[in-house]
């Protein structure tokens, strides 16, 4: 299977190369396989205009029903599938994307992020790289200029003034992750994956029939499950609330993940109570818990560690341990609400 | 008895350390053909941190003498690499300004060796490993400052998920939940540690196979416990020696948050068995527990988990010495120790035999084999909740079919 894979990348990228789609006026796929990153975002070719962000020829915009909280960051995510290969389509997994599949995601803030895209400036990227090896995670932080990012293996910080969509001015510490971090959140057993693109999490607004259209994805089975909009008021609490937790904290808390040791379980798709909280004592949380006794108690988001570590800016206690300097406060009050909805045991 | 706790505590330890030092702690190996140390200068933990993502397998990355105060979490995510320092408390890693994630470090690779460092005054836990085969922590110091205090850590060195663990010579103080816990693993070795002033001194939970020795685990609020819990992923916990150890003056008030399974510790146990099977205590030297210096005990929350059994089964006491203590029984022990006259004698077993769920009575199958001298105590108390009303004591060891010990671990990457 290797071999294969192998050989046909080498066949892709001398193709691509042939087509006059290397260095410079599209991706390149010598620079998407190599086995270390480029030093340079500019090198993987995945712009055509990279100061204006305008995307590369088969470098595809999209988004999520339900995007993970950064900070209030905006983001933009693009992919990219090697010309002439395909997604092949899971119904409840990741796709399966192939070999030189390169996942984008730019993080973004602007003076106020009630205009997010007034005066936007981009903080950092992350790609995901389908290399022959497996999927690879790589950080990039951009310069004062927005012209280039640079290869950044140990992550940074940057101090972030601004205005949060609901109106507040804020200060944010934003850290980029580390690469070790990435794992920490991108973990599938022992393996590296990405958290995003399945089926629930992209079926809105035709993007799925748009990435066929596009020979992005192999096929669009009718009936393909869509994730609840958590900010959708028409939709039950209850849906909205899960599907918070599925985007923001089941990437860590599955079967496979990196806090799968807590036996807590976030993934929407998880029915058993316990699995998921309700009236299940904390095990290895230690001070993480508060004083409190169970993570969910139905009826009493104050007596829930849950809603307590969304709440908590406190390393060592806020949850999700990464990604996030201050709390989510729409999801915080989302699944509170979720709680005290809960009939009381 | 009157002395403020904190003053008897530290003249403990202070008359502890004299005496007992030497019997654990030997000099770690020297820093011949190793490679150069990591530069000291400019920022250090973006140079560790960038270290341990660069670094291949087989390599060996040493730190510098030093103390460094560190921003963020480190982590190492590459099999079989050994990380060092100078020493214990030569090369320290202080992370009271830490931001960002919980622990000081998190290793979630294989073959992996950390050694000669201290880590101190994480947010969370101090030195993690998930996932990680074959790890090996050795000459460590992981320790939060000042008095006990709810908001340090919860473990100081936490291996989880993990087959094949080796933990020896390291020294734990000051966690608000377990010095040195493993969780869900099996094949472990915790061996010629010293485990002082944290809630549980060694904590082996939801694991099989281990084997705990030579050891000093003093003025914890417990020293060694051996849980199972329901509602994980890897439970049944099973076949753990707890052999020559000294368990000493294990008083400490609790000063786990309130929330954690080890709040329930009553302050000066030795030994707490908890749900656990084939589990084997001997030829350990306890002293002056005040509460009780071993206790034998069932789960006693609900749960919903059908394939857990919250009884202690197939557990051996026997060879310990026993010296002091019972003498002040603290926690969920008090109302107990009231209705008995205010003491408890040196093996105390709740006696519980079934729970809602079960069907009659179930085998624990506890096997005493103590000098006659030494106190036992059966609280008779057929199912939880632990109600001092139910109290029907019995001074009676029970009749029992000890169970064969099991054998030493060895460890597939360890040769002695």
């Amino acid at each position: 299977m290797r071999a294969a894979a192998l050989l046909l990348a080498a066949l892709l990228a001398g193709l691509t190369a042939a087509c006059g789609l290397a260095k410079g006026s599209g991706p390149d796929m010598g620079v998407i396989l190599a086995e270390a990153p480029a030093e340079k975002f500019s090198g993987y070719g995945l712009f055509s205009d990279i100061a204006g962000a305008a995307p590369a020829a088969g470098v595809v915009p999209y988004d999520l029903v339900n995007p993970l909280f950064s900070d209030h960051a905006g983001k933009h995510r693009l992919v990219f599938v090697p010309g002439g290969r395909m997604a092949a389509y899971a119904g409840n997994d990741v796709f399966a994307f192939p070999v030189g599949t390169v996942l984008v995601k730019t993080f973004a803030f602007a003076p106020d992020m009630r205009a997010p895209d007034a005066g936007a400036y981009r903080v950092e990227t992350r790609l995901l790289i389908h290399k022959e090896s497996g999927w690879a995670a790589y950080p990039y932080i951009w310069n004062a200029d927005g012209t280039e990012a640079v290869y950044a293996p140990v992550g940074g910080k940057r101090t972030i003034q601004t205005i949060s969509p609901a109106g507040a001015p804020i200060t944010i510490n934003y850290a980029v992750p580390n690469q070790n971090q990435c794992k920490t959140c991108h973990q599938a057993g022992d393996a590296l994956a990405p958290i995003g693109p399945k089926a629930r999490n992209l079926n809105h607004h035709a993007q799925l029939e748009d990435w066929v259209v596009r020979g992005v994805l192999d096929r669009l089975p009718s009936g393909a499950p869509a994730a609840p909009a958590v900010y959708d008021v028409s939709l039950p609490v209850e849906a909205r609330a899960r599907a918070w937790l599925d985007i923001n904290c089941a990437h860590c808390h599955k079967p496979d993940g990196s806090a799968s040791n807590s036996g807590l379980v976030l993934a929407a798709t998880e029915t058993d109570p316990v699995k998921i909280g309700i009236g299940k004592h904390p095990v290895a949380a230690g001070r993480g818990a508060g004083t409190l006794f169970q993570v969910i108690v139905p009826g009493a988001p104050d007596r829930s560690i849950l809603a307590y570590r969304m709440a908590s800016t406190e390393p060592g206690v806020a949850m999700p341990e990464l990604g996030r300097s201050v709390p989510d406060p729409e999801g915080l009050a989302l699944v509170r609400e979720w709680i005290a909805e809960m009939e009381p045991r | 008895m009157k002395l403020p706790r904190a003053a008897l505590a530290i003249s403990l330890a202070v008359m502890l350390a004299a005496c007992s030092q030497e019997t654990v702690q030997s000099s770690p190996p020297g820093l011949a053909g190793l490679p150069p140390p990591l530069s000291a200068e400019g920022d250090f933990g973006a140079t560790l941190q960038g270290a341990l993502i660069t670094a291949r397998p087989g390599d060996t990355i040493v730190m510098p003498e030093g103390t460094f105060a560190l921003a963020d979490p480190l982590s190492l995510d590459v099999d079989g690499v050994t990380l060092r320092g100078a020493g214990q408390g030569v090369t320290v890693l202080d992370f009271a300004q830490q931001s960002g994630a919980g622990e000081g470090l998190l290793v979630t690779s294989n073959d992996v060796t950390l050694m000669n460092f201290t880590v101190r005054d994480t947010k969370g836990d101090g030195i993690k490993s998930k996932g990680a085969d074959r790890i090996t922590y050795r000459f460590l110091t992981v320790e939060w400052s000042g008095e006990p205090d709810k908001t340090n850590g919860a473990y100081g060195v936490y291996p989880v998920e993990s087959s094949d663990v080796l933990v020896e010579n390291v020294t734990v103080r000051g966690a608000s939940d377990a010095g040195i816990y493993v969780g869900q693993s099996s094949n472990i070795i915790v061996r010629n540690s010293v485990v002082e002033f944290n809630v549980a001194g060694i904590e082996i939970e939801n694991s099989t196979g281990a084997d705990v020795y030579g050891n000093i685990a003093r003025n914890n609020t417990g020293g060694i416990l051996v849980f199972d819990l329901p509602d994980l992923p890897v439970s049944g916990g099973n076949a753990t020696r707890i052999y020559a150890n000294q368990i000493l003056a294990n008083n400490t008030r609790n000063f786990a948050p309130a929330g954690n399974i080890v709040a329930g510790v009553p302050s000066g146990t030795g030994v707490i068995i908890m749900a656990n099977r084939n589990v084997h205590v001997f030829d350990n030297a306890f002293e002056n527990n005040r509460s009780a210096h071993v206790l034998i005990t069932a789960y006693s929350l609900p749960f919903t988990d059908a394939a857990y059994n919250p009884l202690p089964r197939d557990v051996v006491i026997r060879g310990n010495t026993y010296s002091g203590g019972g003498d002040d029984p603290q926690g969920i022990l008090t109302p107990f120790a009231e209705a008995l006259g205010g003491t408890l004698p040196p093996i105390v077993w709740d006696g519980v035999s079934t729970w809602p769920g079960a069907t009659g009575a179930q085998a624990v199958n506890l096997t005493i084999a103590e000098a006659p001298e030494v106190g036992f105590l059966n609280f008779g108390i057929p199912s939880y909740p632990l109600d001092p009303a139910a109290l029907a004591p019995s001074p009676d060891r029970p009749a029992s079919t000890p169970p064969a010990e099991p054998a030493a671990i060895v460890l597939a990457h360890v040769k002695e």
